[in-house]
């Protein structure tokens, strides 16, 4: 269960990022967080980690207040929170077992993480969930040799590898191709479910928000201005939070409306 | 593709490189003081013509007397390349050893402001004076011999390594840096997964041009006493063995040439 309640974000002395924000998660459920950019999806995110600094407020996981952790209590709580990454910020010069393992790192000594003497039971679930994943054969390959829907599974596992308590999600397919994107938002769904573990992704994709989650939030400015199942939101909706703003229907169109798009530039060039 | 019609019965159209300096106020100012500059230091140096008439036959006596090398004292050779050669790899090693940690604490992103100005502080100490000077110092307090050679050469490279791995560590990919925080990882586990593995590349390339470069520095701190080669040159000059210096200087060029050819392959193969 995590509960956000009255959470604010400011920068300086600059409008808040944040104003407010009050957000409930429990259970499996798989929240789609949706906004344009700038609207403060991001920084949510971040402030549930503390990979940002929260102003004020409070963020409960449950139970525990995250909000004025500090040290090793910040880094006990850091272990319950799965994080992917837009651009899965994998170590791009350690094997893929390196970079699965090091999702122990909060769990670890110094000393087994430097020459790498992981628990045996570590590296038996990294087994398991690299084989859920597919990319068990690659155990042994550096993680800049993968393609990206490849590596983005291994930030995924890493991400569980922690025994996650929630699993945040930055824009995890904004990097991917349409196909391996929906192959992302499908294997993150399933996760949810299987782990009984509550996932919270930021998306700008609104067709995807839709078929693969439970549950949209609507962020504008800093402030929740939607929440509610994926068949409630409709044209409204996504005019309240993109309206005002360029061509919000490019996020909404299907994939395959892409590369007939191209097509015809290319066409415009040669001409 | 038809030429294009404009230019045809006008006036042709001409083209200069625009100048370096646009301001032709600047521009000419500029070389006059340059002009103004060198008649001032020609005209005030005390340059002695008549002594360098002198000298010059003194000079052509000493390369004169270096022909043909004499490589008959060539266990005195050896054994002073011998000492240069421990002396450089032993300061290489313990200088980009030492140069790590102070690499880091002089890194801005990655050490707190205290910790930053104290590592900035040993970095620029060590920086700003030459070889030479540092190992007259440390032969005045360590004695003759290689120790301060040692000695001096480790702070240079200190200097050198430290500087430029910490200019490396400011500019590694922060996302990886956020990942390993995300999964609770403390702060040197931190540092050993998303730092080094990404300066590695960089450390093991100024290590060897850093090995190079103290071979090189092995044979000058030698003339002020600092052991080595150098002193056996020096020696060489002070008896006007000019044939047995010259033997040595054409060995320190051969080594030198080596050196930094397998620098250069170690450096290719490494990336």
């Amino acid at each position: 269960m995590l509960e956000i309640s009255n959470l604010v974000k400011r920068y300086g002395q600059d409008e808040p990022v944040l104003k407010g924000l009050d957000l409930a998660v429990d259970g499996n459920s798989v929240v789609a967080i949706v906004g344009a950019s700038g609207a403060g999806k991001s920084t949510m995110l971040r402030c549930i980690n503390r990979l940002v600094e929260p102003t004020s407020g409070s963020i409960r996981l449950n139970g525990t207040e995250l909000v004025n952790l500090r040290h090793r209590d910040l880094r006990r709580a850091r272990r319950k929170i799965g994080m992917v990454f837009q651009g899965f910020n994998l170590i791009d010069r350690l094997t893929v077992m390196e970079n699965v393992l090091a999702g122990r790192l909060g769990y670890v000594s110094l000393f087994q993480a430097v020459s790498r003497r992981y628990p045996q039971e570590d590296i038996e679930r990294a087994f398991v969930l690299m084989e859920r994943v597919g990319i068990a054969h690659y155990a042994n390959k550096r993680a800049d040799e993968l393609s990206g829907g490849e590596r983005q599974r291994v930030g995924v596992v890493r991400a569980l590898m922690q025994e996650p308590e929630v699993l945040l999600a930055d824009e995890p397919t904004a990097s991917l191709d349409p196909r391996t994107s929906e192959q992302i938002m499908v294997l993150l769904q399933s996760l949810a479910s299987e782990l009984s573990l509550p996932v919270l992704i930021n998306i700008h994709n609104v067709a995807q928000a839709r078929s693969y989650t439970d549950r949209i939030v609507g962020l504008r400015h800093g402030t929740m201005i939607f929440d509610g199942a994926p068949a409630d939101f409709d044209k409204e909706a996504l005019d309240a939070i993109y309206g005002g703003i360029e061509s919000p229907e490019d996020e909404a169109i299907p994939p395959q409306a892409g590369p007939g798009k191209r097509e015809s530039e290319v066409r415009h060039d040669s001409t | 593709m038809t030429r294009p019609d404009t230019g045809e019965g006008t006036t042709p159209r001409t083209w200069r490189k625009p100048p370096f300096i646009a301001n032709p106020l600047l521009r000419y100012g500029l070389l006059a003081v340059v002009a103004v500059y060198l008649v001032w230091a020609l005209g005030t140096l005390p340059f002695n013509w008549e002594r360098i008439g002198e000298g010059l036959p003194r000079a052509a006596r000493i390369f004169g007397g270096g022909f043909p090398p004499s490589f008959s004292r060539f266990d005195l050779l050896l054994t002073g390349f011998t000492e240069s050669l421990q002396i450089a790899i032993l300061a290489t090693l313990l200088g980009v050893l030492l140069s790590i940690p102070f690499a880091v604490m002089a890194a801005r992103n990655v050490a707190p402001l205290p910790v930053y100005l104290l590592g900035r502080a040993v970095i620029i100490v060590s920086r700003s004076f030459h070889p030479v000077i540092v190992a007259i110092l440390f032969v005045a307090a360590v004695g003759f011999g290689p120790l301060a050679g040692i000695l001096t050469l480790t702070l240079y490279s200190i200097g050198f390594v430290g500087k430029l791995l910490a200019e490396e560590i400011e500019e590694i990919d922060w996302g990886q840096v956020e990942a390993m925080r995300a999964t609770g990882a403390g702060y040197l586990a931190t540092l050993y997964y998303a730092v080094f593995p990404q300066i590695l590349p960089r450390q093991v390339g100024l290590s060897m041009y850093q090995l190079d470069s103290n071979l090189r520095a092995s044979a000058v701190v030698g003339i002020v006493g600092a052991g080595g080669i150098g002193s056996t040159l020096m020696n060489a000059f002070g008896r006007y063995d000019y044939d047995f210096a010259f033997a040595i200087l054409l060995v320190i060029i051969a080594v030198i040439l080596v050196s930094e050819g397998v620098s250069g392959w170690v450096r290719k193969k490494i990336w």
